[in-house]
């Protein structure tokens, strides 16, 4: 297998932009996981730093784009590469995106602990961390499988995509017990359903990437598929 | 690479307008090309590209069979034009140039005026009247995107032209016999940028009334003005396709490789 360009500059721009797509992705992964960690923590302070990265993460978003401007004007790539450009464009967006639901998870953990909410009112935020722990590891995946373009990879994370959306809709069948329990807790609790909500959305985000990896390699689109379709079309 | 093994022409949507059946071509004891299937489809344009020596232009000679002007080449098997074998038959060679025209690398203009540069090949299988000629070569020139360029100096010597004027003027020769194929052996590599672009549209509108073959070592050329792309290697067929799968999504690793700029 020859994976060398005659061009070792070529070669260089592709590395260069895949590793920055890493660098955005980690970004953003540690970000869901800090605003997680704010919630669980009751902690202000925690969920302004997220939002302070905010910022840097959609200045990459704009960075890898431009760059991705000039690769395709100068290299005019076509095939595999051409895939691996156009299917990096989509994963940032959807990286930005997960950002964006971070800082929303973030705004929210801020409202919940201004608005004096006592930790005695016993919400369930720990089967939050639990929901957001499997997002956060199918976005990790998702990313690995990118960085080596790892198809099995992928379609592990499109098969476990099902675990996050049944795990929200546990979430929110116990918050509904919880403020018919306690109508003093549906303010919160309300406020909860979206940090759920977006929870899920960025198990979304992850599902989205690891499509685009199977485009990437494979040349095939297979969005709007069952997983199972998936599955035999990549084998 | 076995090539031995038969290898069936791969299927199209559109009519075949030229057909290649196990063809093998010889250069003295060197084997050019090496048990080539393939339809060309009719009102297309069918771009040929791979590197230096994969045989892509002598397959193009082999479908006017420009090759027989030297005697220690030969080619054995079919080339089909609406079914009828070309290699083999008795036709006169001229009039087997006259419905499949060529144009060349180089802009190769005759030594005479811009008028009987056209009118050149007409004269030779039609005897016209002046004023029918005069159309002729008008409609010629016009298809050729020259008309307005040259209209008002058509007694001028061709040579005088620019580059992409020569070009240009030499596939006005090539469709005033009004051929059915049109062969392009790399058309625009002498060309800058604004007359490739000129040929470029031209092919485009050439396809409405001809089918165009194209040999091309630009690959962005290939990839814009193209409807199929067949990409050859050492000899060997190894893949033929809609253009834009074969830019898009390659069956093979070896076309993949190249387009990509990976061939080592």
């Amino acid at each position: 297998m020859n994976d060398r360009h005659l061009s070792t500059q070529f070669d260089a721009e592709l590395s260069g932009i895949s590793t920055r797509v890493l660098e955005m992705g980690g970004m953003v992964e540690s970000q869901v996981a800090r605003a997680v960690h704010a919630l669980v923590n009751f902690s202000a302070e925690i969920a302004s730093e997220v939002l302070a990265t905010e910022e840097r993460v959609n200045r990459t978003e704009v960075e890898i784009d431009l760059d991705l401007s000039t690769i395709i004007a100068r290299r005019q790539p076509t095939a595999r590469d051409l895939r691996l450009l156009i299917a990096i464009s989509k994963t940032i967006a959807n990286l930005e995106r997960v950002g964006d639901e971070a800082a929303r998870i973030a705004r929210t953990v801020q409202r919940i602990v201004n608005s004096g909410v006592s930790t005695r009112m016993r919400l369930p935020v720990n089967d939050l961390a639990y929901e957001a722990e499997l997002a956060v590891s199918q976005l990790r995946k998702a990313l690995d499988a990118f960085a080596r373009l790892d198809v099995e990879r992928a379609v592990e994370v499109l098969k476990k995509d099902d675990l996050i959306d049944q795990e929200f809709e546990g979430l929110l069948r116990k918050l509904i017990t919880f403020m018919m329990e306690d109508p003093r807790t549906i303010s919160s609790s309300i406020d909860l359903v979206f940090v759920a909500k977006a929870i899920e959305r960025v198990g979304d985000h992850a599902k989205n990437l690891a499509e685009q990896i199977i485009y990437i390699v494979k040349g095939m689109d297979v969005r709007h598929n069952p997983v199972g379709t998936v599955e035999d079309l990549v084998r | 690479m076995d090539t031995r093994v038969e290898k069936p022409a791969p299927a199209l949507r559109e009519k075949p307008k030229l057909a290649v059946r196990n063809l093998n071509f010889y250069y003295g004891g060197f084997q050019a090309l090496k048990n080539i299937n393939l339809d060309i489809p009719e009102n297309k344009v069918t771009a040929f590209i791979g590197p230096s020596g994969c045989g892509k232009s002598t397959l193009l000679r082999c479908f006017n069979r420009m090759f027989e002007l030297y005697p220690e080449q030969r080619a054995e098997g079919q080339v089909l034009l609406d079914g009828d074998d070309i290699l083999s038959s008795k036709e006169d060679v001229s009039l087997v140039r006259a419905k499949i025209g060529m144009v060349f690398q180089k802009p190769t203009p005759f030594p005479m005026s811009i008028y009987d540069n056209v009118a050149f090949g007409v004269k030779l299988f039609e005897s016209l009247p002046r004023v029918e000629m005069d159309e002729r070569v008008e409609w010629a020139l016009k298809k050729a995107a020259l008309w307005t360029e040259v209209k008002d100096k058509l007694g001028q010597s061709g040579a005088g032209l620019s580059g992409g004027q020569q070009q240009r003027l030499c596939i006005a020769r090539g469709i005033a016999i009004k051929p059915e194929v049109l062969l392009l052996d790399e058309p625009c590599s002498a060309l800058d940028p604004i007359s490739t672009g000129k040929i470029e549209e031209l092919i485009h509108e050439l396809k409405a009334d001809y089918t165009v073959v194209i040999v091309t070592h630009n690959m962005q050329q290939a990839a814009r003005s193209s409807d199929y792309t067949a990409y050859m290697y050492l000899g060997d067929l190894i893949e033929f396709g809609r253009t834009q799968d074969v830019f898009m999504r390659p069956t093979k690793k070896d076309t993949e490789d190249y387009i990509t700029g990976r061939f080592g």
